[in-house]
């Protein structure tokens, strides 16, 4: 034999969740169990006005009367709901950091860790950051830079304090509280989060950016995000998510609402590199994530790019209502499963105005015992005349004990509507294997170089700096997964 | 350079390779010639490494040492390259991006630090030069959706920019009309040096019209049955290879 097949097991035991620290910081973290009381304590907390406390309990009176949704093709042992802290925030941040200078030193060191300089000077030039720490927001770069656009990004908490009526206007309204299970949930009790705000006719001008980190144990994070694009406004937003490596799952149930109105472009990615579990499926995120867009003026456009390499399950369908005429929904999205990782994800394009147009790009990687699954819903209702989607799934396994599945479901109530669906599984080939090793490349740099050619029609639609670090954690996320 | 001796080789159970020697020195050129599944595929391969043949007797060295003991990627950086009969598709994958990762794979090797990517344009321009392909082609996926003859003159590109020692070539001319086979002859002869050798693994006549072999073997039923000089492709030429597989 030419080469000595390596233990795939003993290769992907090397695999390093880079983020899997903790840091040692005292929290104030309330003890678990949910309840209106609850509810009302992360009210007053947050000095929260009286209608968000009444959206937050209509949402968690509907959320105890619905149930957990089983349709998903994933697998968990029951989640106990009163065993989960809802808020935790760092102990030093009591009244909350008025400027970077006030944030604690460890949490600073935590994002430097993580790779996400919080320092102005330090930051890659032209990307605004909020960073959210378990249940609070700790700071946003750039604020001023942006207030002189007449831009809004700041944590939600402080948006609900400083621009209520325009939270109160936008928030529930295109995920509504009652939408689903984990939608009611976050709805009850969501905590922290970030708004943006861009005012008519303005070009967001610097990329926004947030990073989420769960921190503290047998905590939730609930974190609701909130984008409004008024008329001929331009965002481009990115979120970027990790947590410590725990042997227990913890559940991340997250609401992200964007609102596009005429001419407007909002365009959303998302690096998620939650902490997947080990080889053997003990730990990581639960990632149950409801995002949705609202095209609601004309010729209005949102854009959602997914790179998904975390979480033990993730259970999200980021999706467009197309209701404006001739407004534009996307949906590109890389989604790798590794170990006893399972995905459950896609996307739904609703068109309702007229010569709407949807484009889907879903490309699936399964490596180990991970399991896959796209599932898409492509709707057009009567109004929507001459609407047209594109729908291109792709999977590629590496191994034999990996699975991909695909579920697409169309609605078509208006026969001008054009639909195209092309679907391909493939796995990656020995031949090509070979190929690179003949030139010199050694069995894992080419593996990760077939992945990301693979996935090249997505991260080319991800902001520059943010496809290279995707670029990389495929390749970290892929080591071992062929022996 | 390359010494094979005794070479037993299987593929799925079944004999292909069934005691082949063969000598390479440095500066020679040699053509393997022979009948469709006499094992010249085979041969190629077990010297780059694929995997899935089973050696049950003899041996393969380079410079000495035991090649059959590598995996594929440390023989390309020790110098092998082999041309492929039937070049793979790497879609998404850019033909700079695999040129790129090979040749410092190659360097890191060594121990030198990775290329100037400015070099390395100016590099692979230059030679992409030599084989007519047009510079935008660097940026198209590997062999996605090329032509035979453009896959086969990718192959002579990837070895010019490579340089390797020994540059092995299966069946790299068929499929390819004249002009295109002029352009990979064209290739390989720029690489001839005397350090260099190389293995010519062919069917015809056709290239050695245009790269003159030193040597020639021809490869029957798992052995070489007769070896010359150039006179004897020609030879093959006129009489085919039946009265040699009779013998």
């Amino acid at each position: 034999m030419a080469s000595q097949p390596q233990d795939i097991h003993e290769l992907m035991r090397r695999r390093e969740y880079s983020a899997g620290f903790v840091t040692a910081i005292e929290s104030d973290t309330v003890p678990p169990g949910l309840s209106e009381d609850v509810i009302r304590m992360i009210s007053a907390r947050k000095q929260e006005p009286e209608w968000l406390l009444e959206f937050r309990l209509k949402a968690y009176r509907r959320w105890l009367r619905m149930e957990e949704p089983k349709w998903a093709h994933v697998h968990h042992p029951p989640i106990d709901y009163q065993a989960i802290s809802y808020y935790s925030q760092p102990k030093s941040f009591k009244d909350g950091p008025k400027s970077l200078d006030e944030v604690d030193p460890k949490l600073l060191e935590t994002y430097k860790k993580l790779g996400i300089p919080l320092k102005e000077q330090e930051m890659l030039a032209g990307v605004a950051v909020d960073v959210v720490f378990d249940s609070v927001s700790v700071a946003t770069t750039f604020k001023k830079k942006l207030a002189e656009a007449g831009v809004i990004f700041c944590p939600i908490s402080e948006a609900v304090r400083e621009h209520p009526e325009l939270v109160r206007k936008y928030l529930g309204s295109v995920v509504p509280f009652g939408d689903n299970f984990y939608a009611a949930l976050n709805s009850a009790v969501f905590t922290d989060g970030s708004f943006v705000y861009i005012p008519k006719g303005v070009r967001c001008p610097m990329e926004l950016s947030t990073y989420f980190r769960i921190n503290e144990r047998n905590t939730g994070q609930f974190e609701r995000t909130l984008i409004v694009a008024e008329e001929g406004s331009q965002v481009s937003y990115l979120e970027g998510c990790t947590a410590p490596q725990r042997d227990e799952n913890q559940l991340h149930a997250a609401v992200v609402e964007l609102v596009a109105l005429d001419d407007a472009q909002i365009k959303y990615s998302t690096v998620q590199n939650w902490y997947p579990g080990d080889e053997q499926g003990r730990g990581g995120i639960y990632n149950f994530v409801t995002k949705r867009g609202d095209c609601r003026g004309k010729r209005s456009k949102i854009s959602w790019t997914q790179v998904e390499t975390g979480s033990a399950i993730t259970w999200k369908y980021p999706s467009c209502i197309l209701r404006g005429d001739d407004s534009v929904g996307e949906f590109y999205s890389v989604a790798l499963t590794h170990h006893r990782q399972q995905a459950d994800t896609g996307t739904k394009m609703i068109h309702v105005g007229r010569n709407t147009r949807s484009t889907i790009v879903s490309k699936g990687i399964s490596a180990g015992e991970g399991q896959q699954s796209y599932r898409g819903l492509v709707r057009v209702l009567e109004s929507a005349d001459n609407a047209r989607n594109y729908t291109q799934c792709d999977s590629l396994l590496i191994g034999d004990r990996c699975g991909a599945h695909t579920f697409p479901y169309t609605e078509v109530r208006n026969p001008s509507a054009r639909l195209e669906h092309e679907a391909t599984t493939s796995k990656i080939a020995e031949d090509q294997l070979y190929y690179c090793r003949a030139r010199g490349i050694g069995e894992e740099e080419a593996v990760s170089m077939i992945v990301n050619g693979f996935c090249k029609e997505v991260f080319k639609e991800l902001p520059m700096e943010f496809a290279v670090e995707a670029g990389k954690l495929l390749a970290v996320s892929l080591e071992g997964a062929v022996g | 350079m390359l010494e094979v001796k005794g070479l037993h080789a299987k593929v799925e159970g079944k004999d292909i390779l069934k005691g082949l020697d063969l000598s390479v020195r440095a500066g020679e050129v040699h053509a393997i010639m022979g009948p469709n599944g006499s094992g010249k595929s085979t041969l190629s391969h077990v010297i780059a490494g694929r995997e899935g043949y089973e050696i049950t007797a003899g041996s393969v060295q380079f410079d000495g040492r035991d090649l059959l003991a590598l995996p594929p990627e440390t023989r390309a950086c020790e110098g092998i390259f082999l041309g492929f009969q039937y070049p793979v598709e790497i879609p998404g994958v850019s033909n700079l991006t695999l040129l790129k990762a090979a040749l410092n794979a190659r360097r890191k090797y060594r121990g030198q630090p990775e290329i100037d990517p400015g070099d390395f344009l100016a590099w692979v321009r230059d030679r992409a030069r030599l084989v007519k392909i047009d510079p935008k082609m660097l940026s198209r996926g590997v062999n996605e959706g090329f032509s035979g003859g453009e896959k086969k003159r990718n192959e002579i590109l990837q070895m010019l920019v490579l340089e390797p020692r020994l540059m092995i070539l299966d069946e790299t001319d068929s499929g390819l009309d004249i002009d295109a086979l002029k352009i990979v002859a064209d290739g390989i002869n720029a690489l001839r040096s005397p350090e260099r050798a190389t293995l010519l693994v062919t069917h015809y006549q056709r290239l050695l019209d245009y790269v003159q072999p030193d040597y020639v073997h021809v490869l029957a039923r798992g052995r070489i049955v007769r070896s010359g000089g150039p006179e004897l492709a020609r030879e093959l030429e006129q009489k085919g290879y039946g009265w040699l597989e009779a013998a």
